[in-house]
């Protein structure tokens, strides 16, 4: 899960990295208490995941009460490229000397967390990357030995910082590691992280992904929300344990295993069509679920037909017609379905459903063919 | 020949005595997998369905020389428990539990480098089966025959899909395996390719990737240069949107690295034929087994 800006600030302060003090608001109320009690000039932030949210309005400084009112007033509820702010972040104006950049990604590809550090901040580290390669320090951490000082010192030294920030920004970007690895990031970015004429570092902004898979180590992550990012879709059938991930097009796709319909939208895709959805029913669905997702999908008022793709291995295929009969006695679906079932208990499967005769369903023998069934039905 | 599993293969499974693990591991056995042990702390003297279960691992290889685990515990004990396997010499470990934490997976990934001996497949998998002589994990194995050609694979499912594709054209199988679709799988396409390319059996070798990271890219440089055997390759992704997590943890495309059309250039360019569907891939199979006997 990607956290706000404020999120990812509280999460570097519990950690000791140095944030600029602030306050969350979700009215301009809440917001103008914030300013008063943090002191003007203070920073009015919209606090939605997109870059270059300040170059789009969603960033503006504070210097008396009634400047707060009209910024917060006009960023909550604002659109920014689709997300619409539901939450600001007031927050102190920080005094800015130099603008470095750090992060520490968790590196597949080399089975180890990578250090960067460069003294381009404040601006796309993607183009300084293509632009000036040099001017980024990188270094692999081996994570059984853990971040030393010495891998503080070489990326200060390697990346130009100035002299007196040398310890400094080896000490920031120690906690930097020490929050990447306890709260299980997958990313940390700080963009920059700034120096204050008193020769003080400070994360004026925070980028943090969290993995998943982790999040039951840490309940409190767990429970923060983001409203503006997730689409309604997505929210309920996160809400029903179903990895949905929502699409443009207007085939809704149910399948089991994350390659099995990765593959059902490209064949889909390929034969003309194109899909509403990504479902994973996940390994051994029971019936219940599918009647979920089958709702998941139907809520999507794009979707002309559906497609289910199912190859058993711990997914019983009975289950999954069980379910699809459930489903159409519970919802009564107007849509037509294209139904392909193989692999465990599919006889059975293709039984009940041929016995239930349900309308508008069809089944068909092989993915190639539902795939052109499910497109045809739905012109 | 096969790899990895077969009728030397000695299987202790961790989480036996849980309803998934029991019914996975009976379906092994039933299918003539060596199945000798099982581990459950706690649980040590009981056994499940005759087959004797430990607190340890240390005591179910002392006791009953397993040499193969199968790791079928939830998340949050999953790594400790593949840790303990490889502690206790156990040579191969089969991760299928799902969710691991990504940190976890790398302390383990870091630490098993460490030990030449020991090898993991996962997690996140589905397993490996080698037909007529052994099943690990929850492959469906009744679509499978023996034959050559050799599956490594990142999905489940799809590997099911593929497989049935094959079989369909009248294709057997070596050994199918699945390295899982984590971030950090502890054996890449390299690895297993490489054991390919070393089998008797195996005259054909069959990759499904999909997208997200760069093993397939890594696996196109391994084939041009070590690989004698033909190999055929599907992506699965082509159409998934960028920045979304397509249900596997590890498939995500983020900018323009880890996409399907990379991977297929990557490989494609190293001579790999790519299949843009489970069926194109049992039509290349087919094409190159005929130019074989001719």
């Amino acid at each position: 899960m990607d956290l706000l800006e404020y999120q990812g600030k509280q999460l570097f302060a519990r950690h000791g990295i140095p944030v600029p003090e602030g306050r969350p608001a979700t009215t301009v109320d809440e917001a103008l208490d914030a300013a008063d009690a943090i002191g003007y000039p203070c920073v009015v932030k919209a606090q939605v995941q997109i870059g270059g949210r300040g170059k789009l309005g969603g960033i503006k400084v504070a210097n008396d009460k009634s400047e707060a009112r009209e910024h917060a007033s006009n960023i909550l509820g604002m659109d920014i490229r689709g997300l619409t702010v539901h939450e600001v972040w007031i927050e102190e104006a920080s005094q800015i000397e130099a603008e470095y950049y750090c992060s520490i990604v968790f590196d597949r590809a080399a089975k180890a967390p990578l250090v960067m550090l460069s003294t381009k901040g404040g601006m796309d580290i993607e183009a300084v990357a293509e632009e000036d390669p040099d001017a980024i320090a990188t270094l692999h951490v081996d994570p059984l030995l853990g971040f030393q000082d010495f891998h503080g010192r070489r990326l200060a030294f390697d990346a130009g910082i100035a002299d007196d920030l040398i310890r400094p920004t080896g000490a920031m970007l120690a906690k930097l590691y020490e929050a990447f690895v306890a709260e299980d990031a997958m990313l940390v970015e700080v963009n920059p992280l700034i120096v204050t004429p008193e020769r003080k570092l400070r994360a004026l902004d925070a980028k943090v992904t969290l993995d998943d898979n982790a999040l039951f180590r840490h309940p409190d992550s767990a429970a923060l929300r983001n409203p503006s990012a997730e689409d309604p879709q997505e929210q309920m059938a996160k809400e029903r344990g179903l990895t949905y991930v929502k699409l443009d097009g207007d085939i809704g796709i149910l399948g089991n295993g994350a390659g099995l319909v990765m593959s059902t939208l490209d064949v889909v895709a390929q034969v003309g069509g194109s899909p509403a959805n990504f479902l994973d029913a996940g390994g051994g669905s029971k019936a219940d679920a599918i009647v979920s997702a089958v709702e998941v999908i139907l809520s999507d008022d794009k979707v002309k037909a559906v497609l289910f793709n199912i190859f058993g291995g711990i997914t019983r295929c009975d289950e999954v017609a069980k379910g699809l009969i459930e489903a159409f006695d519970q919802i009564k679906p107007t849509v037509p379905f294209v139904v392909r079932l193989d692999g465990t208990n599919d006889k059975e499967g293709r039984a009940l459903l041929a016995e239930a005769n349900l309308p508008n369903v069809h089944t068909e023998a092989t993915m190639l063919g539902a795939a052109e069934k499910v497109v045809e039905l739905a012109r | 020949m096969s790899i990895l599993v077969d009728e030397n293969t000695k299987l202790c499974v961790s989480g036996i005595t849980g309803r998934e693990g029991t019914f996975h591991a009976m379906n092994n056995k039933r299918y003539g997998t060596n199945l000798v042990s099982g581990v459950t702390p706690g649980k040590g003297g009981q056994d499940v369905e005759g087959t004797p279960v430990f607190n340890t691992f240390h005591d179910a290889v002392a006791e009953t020389g397993a040499n193969t685990a199968m790791i079928f515990v939830p998340p949050r004990f999953a790594a400790d428990s593949i840790l303990e396997a490889e502690d206790a010499g156990i040579a191969l470990v089969i991760a299928i539990t799902e969710g691991i934490p990504a940190h976890d997976e790398l302390r383990v990934y870091n630490h098993l480098l460490g030990n030449p001996d020991c090898r993991l497949i996962g997690p996140n998998c589905p397993g490996i089966l080698s037909p007529g002589k052994a099943n690990v994990g929850i492959i469906p194995a009744s679509f499978f025959k023996e034959g050559n050609v050799g599956v490594v694979s990142r999905s489940g499912t799809l590997t099911y899909q593929i497989g049935n594709e094959l079989a369909q054209s009248g294709f057997g199988n070596s050994s199918i395996v699945g390295i899982g679709g984590d971030p950090v799988p502890g054996s890449s396409f390299i690895d297993i390719i490489e054991l390919f390319e070393a089998d008797d059996e195996t005259e054909l070798i069959v990759m499904a990737g999909e997208i997200g990271g760069s093993a397939e890219e890594e696996a196109a440089e391994f084939i041009a240069e070590h690989v004698s055997k033909p190999v055929v390759a599907y992506i699965a992704g082509f159409t998934a949107p960028p920045g979304k997590t397509m249900g596997h943890a590890g498939a995500i495309v983020s900018g323009t690295a880890g996409t399907a059309a990379a991977k297929q250039e990557a490989l494609e360019s190293k001579g790999v034929r790519v299949g843009r569907t489970p069926t194109e891939v049992a039509q290349l199979a087919a094409e190159i087994a005929g130019s074989l006997k001719a």
